[in-house]
């Protein structure tokens, strides 16, 4: 039974090994647990089988399949749903039978009181626009507020009417890692491209050499060494503009973090696909440019590429000449772009798209073609992958 | 030898359940969460719990695994051999003990904090694995190998700067302290300050879980900081009215600098009171 539990989590992708399994069999085998209750069962193989908490949400889903019978919902539908949308289900299939229901369960005569006050106000709101229901949703001042019971009511009502087991409430569930997150974790991704290597002045005491050197030749005879610093260099290409605007945000931790984790970073913007020039600075950008021929010149093969962007444009933009929407240019995008492949080994593309669009775009198939597959979704999983293939060499 | 929690750490079923399972299969345990979610706590506790010592070892980005072991104290032993000391026969005195060796060689089974792991250098844990599983390790210089006489209770935190590698993770129990629901903070609150008045304490929730549900705060508000932010308020004798007080003239909540430690976190919160003054205002 247990077995098939954890070939059920090995199939889900996570990361589980036999030794861990092992484990969580000697723990059972030690009486760890007394109780035999299902919960505590729970609590002690997530900690034995799972080692991040990106993974706790997937976890819960798994055991909730495994021991419970549950449908297992498919990954895509659970992800593509925006919590707002959740909200507003859970309002408006909200049946008198099941008011009760969540009456008897707490009574909160509050919260019955805010939710009618809300499905009144929503109603209004919706003929105005869908889009109302999420700032109404989210704002903290009692206004309009959302008492944070509501969203379990969400929940509640989806499950099997009775109170929530605790893996069925998936607490986690934001920690998952294809959700994009704050410039922390952005550095950490990022951190897998390092390569350290002591070069320039010797400014630090070799401390081994130095004992080395004394006990040889008798005397005291100090070493010195150079630090030791992150060589990477890094060359990172921004779409900006168009349909890149809704991206802006990820697109601005993605650069802090950069400029801080690399000390040999430049950066160009572009706009919608590469040609044969680049820009600095956006506000001047029509009259300080520079020519794509100058940076391939300038920056030599072991800088690492990155470009960014959405890989959505029409696929004349990238295949014939003349086919940017801002000039005409003589040389296709996709002759740059293969130019600066040739120029550059390593080279990538993150795409703040998520990854499940990309094959109904027909650009972006074309772009990963380009890229022979080297196309990353910009989460931190996506990163984490890119810089992975940034340092094969 | 069961960890329950303690009076002054209030510990959730799923902690004590990971808990006692490290502490019953002697495997190290990495507890992550939030910063202010109380993990350095954890093992003060446990060891009070238990009634055992408690050996830290506070990790920094220089610090290197061998540290925890040992270090041979080369430079001293040069200078006490010009010297012509007597001292510099015996090896064994420029010997230091490190924070793993003190915990092998407790008599009484220790707790072993190693706070902050993702601090050091990427290949720290790595080289701590052997250590740690086998509790056990050789010093070169003098030939002899050190073996846990009791293998300690070892308790990880990190902050997930850095990602810790697979097969030091696969050896290890592992616990995310979730952020405590309205119930648990209400019992740690209880904990802290067994004599706040109640309705106080309900107003001051209500604040500090609407900040947390603010989208685009930097810093959330943690535990620690409601707690200091109840301090304050105690102190600076806060009654719940002026919290209950809806006037959106005073929406930022008095006292905020306890909860609140970012200045961009502080301008968006009085940018959002302007806007909701603003609304009021049209409703009117």
């Amino acid at each position: 039974m247990f077995l098939n539990f954890f070939f059920d989590l090995k199939q889900a992708q996570l990361p589980v090994s036999l030794k861990e399994y092992l484990m969580l069999m000697e723990a059972m085998d030690k009486r760890v647990i007394t109780s035999f209750n299902v919960n505590d069962f729970y609590f002690l193989s997530r900690s034995a089988l799972i080692k991040d908490e990106r993974h706790l949400d997937k976890f819960d889903k798994v055991f909730g399949h495994s021991f419970k019978g549950l449908e297992n919902k498919s990954e895509t539908t659970e992800a593509e749903i925006p919590e707002e949308w959740l909200r507003l289900m859970g309002q408006k299939y909200l049946s008198d039978e099941e008011k009760k229901l969540v009456e008897s369960l707490g009574g909160w005569d509050k919260l019955m009181e805010t939710l009618k006050q809300r499905l009144e106000e929503q109603k209004k709101r919706h003929q105005g626009g869908s889009k109302w229901i999420g700032t109404g949703g989210t704002s903290p001042f009692g206004a309009y507020g959302y008492n944070p019971e509501g969203i379990r009511i969400g929940q509640k009502e989806s499950r099997n009417k009775k109170a929530v087991k605790v893996w069925d409430k998936r607490e986690f569930k934001n920690l998952d890692g294809d959700v994009e997150l704050g410039t922390r974790n952005i550095k950490v991704a990022l951190r897998r491209l390092r390569k350290f290597a002591r070069e320039g002045a010797d400014t630090e005491l070799d401390l081994d050499g130095t004992i080395k050197s004394t006990a040889h030749k008798g005397y005291i005879d100090v070493k010195m060494m150079p630090e030791r610093r992150n060589k990477i260099k890094v060359l990172i290409f921004f779409d900006v503009g168009g349909s890149m605007d809704a991206h802006v945000k990820i697109c601005e931790e993605l650069f802090s973090a950069a400029k801080t984790e690399f000390k040999h970073m430049e950066y160009f913007y572009y706009h919608n696909c590469l040609y044969d020039y680049v820009w600095k600075e956006n506000k001047r950008r029509y009259n300080e440019h520079m020519s794509t021929w100058d940076v391939l010149h300038t920056y030599p093969s072991d800088y690492k590429v990155i470009f960014v962007g959405d890989a959505e444009m029409s696929p004349y933009e990238i295949t014939y000449p003349g086919g940017s929407t801002e000039y005409w240019n003589e040389e296709s995008g996709e002759t740059w772009l293969s130019r600066t492949l040739s120029v550059y080994e390593n080279a990538i593309w993150l795409n703040p798209v998520p990854k499940q669009y990309w094959n109904r775009i027909a650009s972006t198939n074309i772009l990963q073609q380009i890229f022979s597959n080297r196309m990353f979704p910009l989460t931190i999983d996506g990163i984490d992958q890119a810089m992975r293939e940034l340092n094969k060499s | 030898m069961k960890f329950e929690g303690t009076k002054n750490y209030i510990a959730t079923e799923d902690l004590k359940v990971a808990v006692n399972a490290a502490i019953t299969l002697e495997r190290p345990i990495i507890v992550k969460g939030e910063p202010g979610t109380g993990k350095t706590m954890l093992a003060h506790e446990v060891a009070q719990a238990i009634g055992c010592e408690i050996i830290t070892w506070h990790i920094k980005s220089t610090t290197k695994a061998q540290q925890g072991l040992y270090e041979y104290d080369a430079v001293t032993r040069l200078r006490d051999s010009q010297l012509g000391d007597e001292k510099v026969k015996d090896i064994k005195n420029y010997i230091s003990k490190g924070k793993l060796w003190n915990a092998f060689e407790n008599e009484k089974r220790p707790v072993l904090l190693i706070d902050e792991i993702d601090k050091a250098d990427i290949e720290f844990p790595n080289d701590l694995l052997l250590e740690l599983d086998k509790m056990e390790f050789f010093v070169y210089e003098t030939g002899e190998t050190i073996k846990a006489v009791n293998r300690p209770i070892v308790i990880i935190t990190s902050n997930n700067e850095k990602e810790l590698p697979d097969a030091f993770l696969r050896r290890c129990f592992f616990h995310y302290i979730k952020f405590p629901e309205a119930e648990t903070m209400e019992e740690i609150v209880n904990v802290h300050f067994p004599n706040i008045k109640k309705d106080l304490i309900s107003e001051a929730f209500k604040i500090f879980y609407d900040i947390r549900d603010v989208p685009g705060v930097k810093k959330k508000p943690s535990t620690s900081e409601l707690i200091d932010w109840l301090k304050l308020l105690m102190t600076d004798d806060v009654d719940a009215k002026t919290l209950k007080e809806k006037d959106p003239k005073k929406l930022i909540p008095p006292l905020h600098g306890a909860l609140l430690k970012n200045e961009q976190d502080v301008h968006l919160f009085e940018r959002l009171a302007f806007i909701a003054r603003r609304e009021n205002e049209s409703i009117d």
